[in-house]
Formats: structure tokens, sequence, C-alpha cells
């Protein structure tokens, strides 16, 4: 029971990571329908801005992570600008081709501009404390990551509930000609959600920096491939169906690599992303809609 | 009857042709014209050109969206070194053994996921050519991640052309065919065709196993000219090397899909020379080609000899 609590625990702050960035997919599919590959080499920018702020600026850990949630909303409005807009009338494939090209350019420009060595991040930034409460271990980090997670979220949950903007990004979601006519600017709203999926891509590449200790150019892609994984898994384009998605897969990951082999570690991932499409394709939160003729 | 004739002398041009390109590469290689480096990149190039057009029957003429196709190029490379190099068979057997091993794959894999629609049929078939690779990691039989070192160089250039060739012919003609037409309808319209009587689900699957299969040939072929094969080569990006070859030539091009695969491999191995931004390049190339001609370099026209840049079914 009490191994089970442990890995429970560690599985909560992995789950915290992944919802994080699944909800930049969910968000982006939600309002586009495109599955923005580069989502996770956005979150590795963000990981590099923390990094930076942190040993260069000598910021704290907060400070560092409004840094990087703001450098990286900017690169994800900017990326849209460049990128995606001039897609938005043409094939999807076209514009997964372009997002593919996208998470390309960033890693590799990342390489070519910082070298492809990994970094440490500083142990200074964050000074690993533990704390044993009724003999479950507890470290300073999870306690990090699952606070600022959940705070990132509920902000999220009540910019998209309680805003206009939230009532605009909702709209365009629903149907796009019908919230032009109604007054809303679609460009404006789209800019935005890439702004907001990428400012929390960016929280979760501090987090993982904060909890493997280490940033390098290629880090996005296995978590952002995962995160995708946990998207699809709550239903894509259902804002809570990413956090129940990656929280789930955080902690089924953790106890597979727990209790099994941590060789099946990203298969089980895999698998279970077939097994619900296979079972629920829409998803454990989405509603089965018919075919329209 | 003039129209048979006519029919019967391009057919012979064309075989000329062919037969032309085939030997005067067969000379400049034994005539030692072509050097190591340029015959590499032409066994690339012909292996990507059996990838993209197998991949193109699935994305471009049955419009079902397929991420996975590196996952069955690595079952018929492992098919195949298993036959040759550790059972000893001729290599011939283990080109069939790898288009066997890798169609199989296609229909298992096909028949559960090509119930699925648009994304999550494309997330489907990342997940199981991922699943493919974590699975060859994991056996030991085949070295795990360490993958098999020295394999034998059995693919020649007459095998790398004879297996290009029945690729092409077989996908143009299974198009062609009135199976293609069902294929066709399958991707204008799902629901319409399906109406008409067409087994949507059967046609998708046909063409899923018959991709599969020329991706698994192109395994065999990749494994016996680069002497080595680990499951780390054929990741998703690998599928994605694909994916992109057929959407810059054009979905449901064939021509296009030949085009945009020696375009692919002459722009690697010129990047080549410039390793520190290579791959810089190669996404920006991408992300400009896909903004300025988003419907590919041939959109879903061919390129054939009457028809110069006019519709293939235009000629009557």
């Amino acid at each position: 029971m009490l191994e089970f609590s442990q890995q429970l625990i560690n599985g909560l702050s992995l789950g915290a990571i992944y919802a994080l960035i699944a909800l930049g997919y969910t968000m982006v599919y939600g309002i586009i329908l495109l599955i923005n590959f580069a989502h996770g080499d956005i979150m590795m920018v963000g990981a590099f801005v923390g990094f930076y702020s942190i040993t260069l600026l000598g910021s704290n850990i907060v400070a560092a992570m409004i840094f990087a949630m703001i450098a990286c909303a900017i690169l994800g409005v900017v990326i849209e600008k460049i990128a995606y807009r001039p897609l938005r009338n043409s094939t999807r494939i076209a514009a997964l081709i372009t997002a593919i090209g996208m998470s390309l350019f960033l890693e590799y420009a990342t390489i070519f501009l910082l070298g492809p060595q990994q970094k440490v991040f500083p142990q200074s930034a964050f000074p690993l404390q533990q704390y044993e409460i009724m003999g479950l271990l507890i470290t300073n980090k999870d306690i990090f990551i699952i606070v600022s997670a959940v705070v990132l979220m509920i902000i999220l949950q009540f910019i998209i509930k309680q805003t206009k903007t939230g009532k605009a990004m909702r709209a365009v979601s629903v149907d796009r000609e019908a919230a032009v006519l109604m007054g809303i600017s679609v460009d404006k709203t789209i800019s935005i959600t890439f702004a907001i999926g990428s400012a929390l891509a960016a929280a979760a590449g501090v987090m993982i920096g904060v909890y493997y200790n280490t940033v390098n150019p290629l880090m996005g892609i296995i978590p952002g491939l995962k995160a995708f994984v946990a998207a699809v898994l709550g239903g894509i384009g259902l804002i809570p169906g990413a956090m129940v998605g990656g929280f789930v897969l955080g902690i089924l990951e953790t106890f597979v690599s727990g209790y099994g082999s941590s060789l099946y570690r990203d298969a089980v991932a895999f698998g279970v992303l077939i097994l619900i499409l296979l079972i629920k394709p829409t998803g454990l939160l989405g509603k089965n809609t018919g075919e329209k003729v | 009857m003039q129209e048979k004739k006519r029919n019967w002398l391009s057919f012979g041009g064309e075989v000329l042709i062919l037969a032309a390109i085939f030997t005067i590469v067969q000379y400049a290689i034994t005539a030692g014209l072509l050097n190591q480096y340029y015959q590499i990149n032409l066994a690339s190039m012909v292996i990507n050109i059996i990838l993209a057009v197998s991949l193109n029957l699935i994305n471009g003429f049955t419009g079902q969206l397929s991420l996975g196709h590196a996952g069955f190029m690595a079952v018929g490379a492992y098919a195949s070194v298993i036959m040759t190099n550790m059972l000893g068979y001729p290599f011939i057997a283990g080109l069939l053994m790898a288009c066997l091993a890798a169609a199989l794959a296609g229909f298992i894999i096909g028949v559960p996921t090509l119930r699925l629609k648009g994304d999550y049929l494309a997330i489907a078939t990342l997940a199981f050519g991922e699943v493919i690779r974590v699975v060859l990691q994991n056996i030991d039989a085949v070295n795990g991640p360490a993958g098999i070192v020295g394999i034998s160089r059995l693919t020649t250039w007459p095998w790398l052309f004879g297996a290009m060739l029945l690729t092409i012919l077989v996908v143009v003609n299974l198009v062609n065919s009135s199976y293609g037409r069902a294929i066709i309808s399958v991707r204008e319209d799902e629901i319409a065709s399906e109406l008409m009587g067409i087994n949507t689900t059967s046609y998708k699957v046909l063409a899923f196993v018959f991709g599969a299969m020329f991706a698994g040939l192109a395994g065999a072929l990749y494994a016996h000219y680069f002497y080595i094969i680990k499951p780390e080569t054929f990741n998703f990006l690998k599928s994605f090397d694909i994916l992109v070859m057929v959407v810059l030539g054009g979905l449901g091009s064939t021509t296009g899909a030949v085009i945009a695969a020696m375009f692919i491999t002459v722009l690697t191995a010129v990047l080549q020379s410039f390793p520190a931004i290579r791959m810089i390049l190669y996404a920006l190339t991408l992300i400009i080609v896909m903004i300025y001609r988003p419907q590919g370099l041939m959109g879903n026209r061919e390129l054939s000899r009457q028809t110069f840049g006019r519709i293939w079914g235009g000629r009557k």
C-alpha cells in the first residue's frame, strides 16, 4: 500500500507535466483541427528559456517559469502567423507537413545555436528537500510541479469559462463561420489560443527541467508524443479530457516502470493509445457523434 | 484498331526507354563511372521511390492517412535478414519473405484500424509503427536496440531496378483497374461509395496490404544494401520522411511521388555538405513548399507521354 501511494505521487507529477502539454495540443486541435507536431518543441524552447533565465539572469524558479511562458506565448503566435495561417484553407495534410517542418526547424535551429549536448539544470535554483509524511517520501519538486500545474489549470478554466476571450475561443471551435458572423475576430482568437497553449507548454518545459535536471534540444520529441497520446486518450479537442488523459497516462507509466519493466515504458503509451482508439476513438470523455451526410 | 496499334507502339517505346535507363546505369556501375557516393545515393533514391509510391497508394489514392510506413519497412527488413543471414536462404527468398511478412503485418494492423477515420487513423498507425519498433527493441534474438550488423550486401542495381519497376507497375495497374476505381471512390466520398455497393473496408484493407507489402520490399533492399539495421532507424521520423515525399509530390500522383522521392534524395545528398544547417534548410524547404504549393508539386495529376501537364483521365 505504501509503495502504491509512493508510485501514485510520482505518477501525479509526471501526469501533471503531460497534462499541461496535452492542453496545448487539444486547444489547437479544437480550434483549427491541426495536430501541432511542433508543440513538443515549443516546450523544449520554454525549458531553455527557463534554463538561461536562471543561469544568466539569476532569477528564481517562478520568475524563470514566467519568462519562459511569455517567450513561448510570443513564439507560438509567430509560428501560427508565419507557418499555419497561410495554410488555413488548404488541405489538412499540408498543414500537418508544415507542422512537422516547423518541429524539425525548432529542434535543429536550437542545436545550431546552442549545441547538441545536454545542459544540467542548476541545482541551486531549486534546492532539493524531502519531506516524510506518513512514511511517504515527497520532494519539494513534486509539490512544486503539482501545485503550479493545478494553479495553471485553474487559471485556464477561468479564462475559458468566465472571460469574453474564452467564450470567443469556444465559439470558434464549435463553428468558425457562425463565430465570424457574430463579430468574433477568428484570427485574433486563434492567436490567443496558440499563445495560451504555448505558454502552458513552456511551463511544462521548465517543470521537466526541474524533474529530470537536464535540458537538451531534442527533449521535446518523446514528451510531446506522449502528451499527444494523453490528449487523444482524454478525447482530443476537449480541455478536461487533456487533463484527465495526462494524469492517467503519467500514473500508468510510473506503475509500469515501477512494477514491470522500464523497457516497455514507451510501449505502454502507444498500447494504451491503440486500445482506446479501437474501443472508443473519441477518447475517455468524448461524445460519439454520428456522421452527417 | 488504330488505337490499339498506337498503344502497342507507345508500350514498346516505354520498354525501350526503361531498358536504356537500366543499361546505361548498369554500364556506368560496371565501368566504374559512378563512384561509391553516387551509388549509395542511387540506391537510397530507388528505395525512397518504392516507399513513396507504396505510401501514395494508401495516402494518396485511398485517402487514408497512414503515419506508420516505417514500421512495415522494419518488418520487411528484419524478415529478410532473418531469412538470408540467419537461416541462409537465397536473397530472393528473403525478399519474398519480407513482402509476405509486411503484408501480413499490414493486414493485422489494417483490419482493426481502418475502421477509424481521418486523424484517428493517422494516430493509430503512428502508434502501431512505434509499437513495432519497441517490440523489435525488446526481442533478444535480433539483438534488441543494437540491431543486426554485418548483413551481406546482396542488393544490386538489377534488384533495385526490378523492385522499383514491379512496385510502380503493380500500383499503376491496380489504380487503373476496377479495384482502383473503387479505391478512388472511397477517397472521394466514403459514404456515397458505400451506397453504391462498394465494400469500403475491404478495399481500404486491400490498398493498405499492398502498400505495406512494398514497404517491406523496400526495407529488405535497404537492409541488404546498408549492412546494418536497428529498430531506431525505423522510428516515426522515418515515416514522416516518406509522408513528406508523398505530399510534396502531390497526393494521388504516382509520377509526383517518384519525382518527389528523387528530389528529396538529391536534396538530402546536397545538404550533406552543410552538416550544421542541413536539417534547418530541409525544414525550411518543407515549410516554404507547403505554404506556396500546398497541393504538392504535381497536385493529383500525372506526368505522361501524350498529356504533358494535362489530366490523365482526359485521354479518351
